[in-house]
């Protein structure tokens, strides 16, 4: 029958946008119906691909925003000279299909049933999708694992999530968000300054002697020096789970 | 071109091997590390370039059309997945 997938072979599936929620003036989120969709796992991704009508084909990855416990959706930052990223953050809306193909990875994967260990988020940017699906699923799982979300963005305004990071970070069952902003702060910000170097590792991650599990998402080059400050903090590379977004 | 990780390509890998290839420990002929595929350098242009992170050997490439994959698994003396 055309549309049904074989059991445990991974295929190329038709999302359906049924949402999509404006985050900040160049993020958008789309919630999906996809059809024969698993399930997925807090920080796997999916590829998707967009097919125009001359059959030219583009592929991206990107990372399920939601907790395994609500449907399938992607948080998009848009990069104004893409290829994709426009299309999903300014011209798809609620009825437009596309395929993709996943959920994949079992990698920069977090159960809350499965990982005691206290928890170490560090995201630059769009980094924080998929670790906001952790934070979710920490959330909707009822785990109290102690967990801290170490977030650089550049401006106040582009805080992805701002508001329902402050309400999971006042629901006062283990979580410690800090943000830094890199470019600007508002006036009266409380919060850090700049990036996202060893001092500030020092000061906010848990100490190496605890054996978190970690975390780091974001562009190629925060990837690369957040992993390199918490090698040189003791903490153990095998411990240390990265993916990098691309871009510089 | 900035790299990124193995896990990146875990949907291309996994439609090839018909499972999850990103825990899967690999060893490179031209230094013998062992990783995991979740960690080594991937550089994706028109095809995807897989690199040793220790030495730069080119461990695999894929190329993705339409109808067909080519894949050349050079640089992989060794796979090992759990059974
Ligand atoms: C595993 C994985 C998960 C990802 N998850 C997300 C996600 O949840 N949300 C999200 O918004 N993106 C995510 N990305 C990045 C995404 O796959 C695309 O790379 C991004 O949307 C740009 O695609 P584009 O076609 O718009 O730009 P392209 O046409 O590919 O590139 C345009 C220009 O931007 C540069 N560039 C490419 N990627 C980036 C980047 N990430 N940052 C800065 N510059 C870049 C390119 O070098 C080029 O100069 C993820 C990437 C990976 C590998
Ligand atoms: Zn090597």
């Amino acid at each position: 029958m055309a549309g049904t997938a074989l059991l445990g072979r991974l295929t190329w599936l038709v999302a359906e946008v049924t949402e999509t929620v404006t985050e900040t003036p160049r993020v958008r989120t789309l919630i999906l119906d996809v059809d024969g969709w698993p399930g997925h796992r807090a920080g796997q991704h999916v590829d998707v691909r967009l097919t125009a009508e001359d059959g030219y084909q583009a592929e991206r990855s990107y990372s399920l925003a939601s907790a395994p416990e609500d449907p399938p959706a992607l948080t998009v930052e848009r990069l104004d000279d893409g290829e994709v990223s426009p299309y999903l953050v300014d011209e798809v809306v609620p009825g437009d299909r596309f395929e993709l193909r996943g959920p994949v990875g079992g990698y920069f994967v977090w159960d809350a049933d499965a990982l005691p260990e206290p928890l170490l988020l560090v995201a630059g940017g769009s980094g924080v999708v998929p670790l906001m699906a952790m934070l979710r699923h920490r959330a909707a799982a009822g785990s109290t694992v102690p967990a801290k979300l170490l977030y650089s963005s550049r401006t106040y305004e582009e805080v992805i999530y701002r508001e329902e990071l402050e309400r999971l970070d006042g629901r006062g069952d283990g979580l410690e968000i800090v943000h830094t902003l890199t470019r600007a702060q508002p006036p009266g910000w409380t919060g850090h300054a700049g990036r996202v170097d060893v001092d500030l590792l020092r000061e906010v991650s848990f100490p190496a002697r605890r054996a978190p599990r970690v975390f780091v998402c974001g562009p190629t080059s925060f990837v690369e020096a957040v992993a390199e400050g918490l090698v040189s903090l003791g903490h153990r590379p095998g411990r240390i789970r990265t993916e990098r977004f691309g871009g510089t | 071109m900035t790299h990124l990780d193995g896990n990146a390509i875990a949907g291309v890998l996994e439609q090839l091997f018909g499972r999850d290839l990103t825990l899967a420990s690999s060893r490179c002929t031209g230094c013998g590390a062992m990783r995991e595929v979740a960690d080594i350098h991937v550089y994706r242009s028109a095809g995807i370039v897989a690199r040793c992170p220790d030495c730069d050997t080119v461990l695999f490439r894929i190329v993705e059309a339409r109808d067909r994959m080519w894949l050349d698994f050079r640089g992989f003396s060794s796979l090992q997945v759990r059974s």
